[in-house]
């Protein structure tokens, strides 16, 4: 509570002396936007809907997007661990689309799937995937041995091994490997959304689109504050939980 | 060390057969000879030591015994069975606990009993309680792994093989990383289950008074290549003591032994 309220401090601080420079001039103001008109826009914007519905429109896509990408990408990366040609050819594909920024595949989704849902979904799919891939096999590979040991000595089998002892004892960097993934969904999702226009939904790229075609700077800083904001949430609910376990269980050197 | 022949004429009355069991490691360009044709039997409800200095093949042997590893040549019969694989009536515990950081300490006991068919829910809890409290740590049921001390690690280990009750317990070194006192409790307790449950161990240890207060048999092992060396029977009546002379006059022996195995080499011999 009390490292809120430091937080909540130290900001306000800063977004008053922000407010003041613009006020006296020593920053123009068609560059950086006061915060009482950023403030001022976010309160009409949601007060006539259009933030939230953008904000709607956006987190459909990128959890819809999100979920498959982990759907696909936890047992790939298991089988990739598990099986040497998946490694091969999975493996090398994941390692190398991994390095392409997702928004390289805008051209291409676009001719695919037309300006659709569709092409969103397999942006931020193809932002999420492989990483989660590839954190998901380099956990397996990290199993220690003697787990697997120790477990086969008590009985366990096969599958069993697989779900009782080679998944949670990877979980570490799984874990990590679904907030690289998260953390790029949204990125492409966002650089989508800036470069398409999609009839279907207007998200929240697009309206920082729109803030910058409008000369509007108040809705793009404020834009972008949304989008902080729910990054900021996201981790909270999806990972918090997470990364408290993990360090509650295996103490500080691996959380 | 009776002959193979002699063996193979009376079928065994014996637990585990190690026939002429050898392996070989190649690490870089050298071939590292780890066994070199070890025989060995243990009877039902024996506790056997198994003594000698590093790297002469004991946790190789007991991996071998687990079914964890092949051996190169020869065979390993339990119940006159031939090891193909690991199997839950051999349980093993590590020199390192092996833990699953992943659960509480309760959890680890519960992996091993879940395992094993036949048993109600609230049964496996009363063995997995009953275990804890035998190892002295039903206070820490549901402590984290990391937050245990190297010898309550080792107890909660021991106490996770036993649980699921194998016939054959194969322990590496169990108690080396235990402090001295905790130790000596720890020989009591485990004299006192093997005698009750009547469980049949291979103990590997580099502590020949540890060997001598815990095993009816020593077997002595040199390094490369490894093999076994003699063997001592060691007939006190248990409980055992391990600051008793008796026994002190066991390890004498035995430490003598070992010596004329290895000229010059540093051994543990006890505290
Ligand atoms: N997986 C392995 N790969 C390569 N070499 C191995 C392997 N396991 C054991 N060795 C070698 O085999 C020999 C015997 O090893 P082992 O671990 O059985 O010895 P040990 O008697 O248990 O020693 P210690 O008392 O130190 O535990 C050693 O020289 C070791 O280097
Ligand atoms: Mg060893």
């Amino acid at each position: 509570m009390k490292r809120w309220m430091h937080a909540l401090v130290i900001f306000a601080v800063f977004a008053v002396v922000w407010e003041i420079l613009v006020r006296v001039g020593l920053i123009p103001e068609i560059f950086v936007p006061p915060p009482s008109r950023v403030a001022l826009y976010l309160g009409k914007s949601l007060w006539d809907g259009t933030l939230l519905d953008a904000s709607g429109v956006t987190l459909r896509r990128l959890l819809l997007g999100y979920l498959v990408g982990l759907a696909a990408g936890l047992p790939l990366g298991l089988l990739n661990a598990r099986f040497k040609f998946m490694e091969d050819t999975v493996g090398m594909l994941a390692l190398g689309l991994q390095t392409l920024p997702s928004v390289c595949w805008v051209p291409l989704a676009l001719l695919w799937f037309g300006q659709t849902e569709t092409a969103m979904f397999f942006i931020v799919i193809m932002g999420s995937l492989w990483s989660v891939i590839l954190a998901t096999d380099a956990g397996v590979r990290n199993v220690s041995p003697i787990y697997i040991r120790a477990a086969r000595t008590m009985g366990s089998r096969g599958l069993h091994t697989w779900i009782k002892v080679i998944i949670p004892a990877s979980l570490p960097f799984i874990v990590s490997g679904m907030k690289q993934g998260w953390a790029f969904a949204w990125r492409s999702l966002m650089a989508a959304e800036i470069y398409v226009t999609i009839l279907t939904g207007f998200g929240l790229g697009h309206l920082l689109h729109y803030g910058r075609e409008l000369h509007a700077m108040e809705q793009v800083v404020g834009i972008m504050l949304v989008i902080i904001m729910i990054g900021l949430l996201a981790d909270k609910v999806l990972f918090s939980p997470w990364e408290r376990f993990l360090y509650r269980r295996w103490g500080k050197e691996k959380a | 060390m009776q002959g193979l022949e002699h063996e193979l004429k009376n079928p065994p009355p014996q637990k585990l057969v190690v026939e002429g069991v050898s392996k070989q490691f190649k690490i870089r360009r050298n071939i590292v000879q780890a066994l070199d044709n070890v025989s060995l039997q243990v009877r039902e409800g024996e506790f056997v030591c198994l003594v000698g200095p590093s790297g002469c093949g004991k946790s190789t042997l007991l991996n071998i015994i687990a079914g964890l590893e092949k051996p190169d040549t020869g065979q390993v019969l339990a119940d006159g069975q031939p090891v193909t694989g690991p199997n839950r009536m051999r349980l093993m515990m590590f020199q390192e606990s092996a833990l699953f950081p992943w659960l509480d300490v309760l959890g680890n006991l519960m992996f091993s009993l879940n395992l094993k068919p036949n048993l109600s829910r609230k049964e496996r809890r009363e063995v997995a309680k009953f275990y804890l409290h035998l190892v002295g740590l039903e206070k820490f049921a549901h402590a984290n792994i990391h937050e245990l001390s190297g010898g309550m690690k080792q107890r909660a280990a021991l106490a996770r093989s036993l649980a699921p009750n194998p016939a054959v317990l194969l322990m590496d070194e169990p108690f080396a990383a235990l402090d001295a006192l905790t130790r000596e409790q720890l020989y009591g307790d485990i004299q006192r289950i093997w005698e009750q449950r009547r469980k049949t161990i291979v103990f590997v240890t580099h502590n020949v008074r540890e060997a001598a207060c815990l095993g009816d048999r020593v077997v002595l092992f040199s390094p490369s290549p490894g093999r076994i060396r003699e063997q001592f029977t060691i007939d006190l009546p248990r409980p055992r003591d391990i600051n008793s002379v008796a026994l002190a006059e066991h390890t004498t022996k035995i430490t003598r032994a070992l010596k004329r195995y290895l000229p010059g080499a540093a051994t543990e011999v006890a505290e």
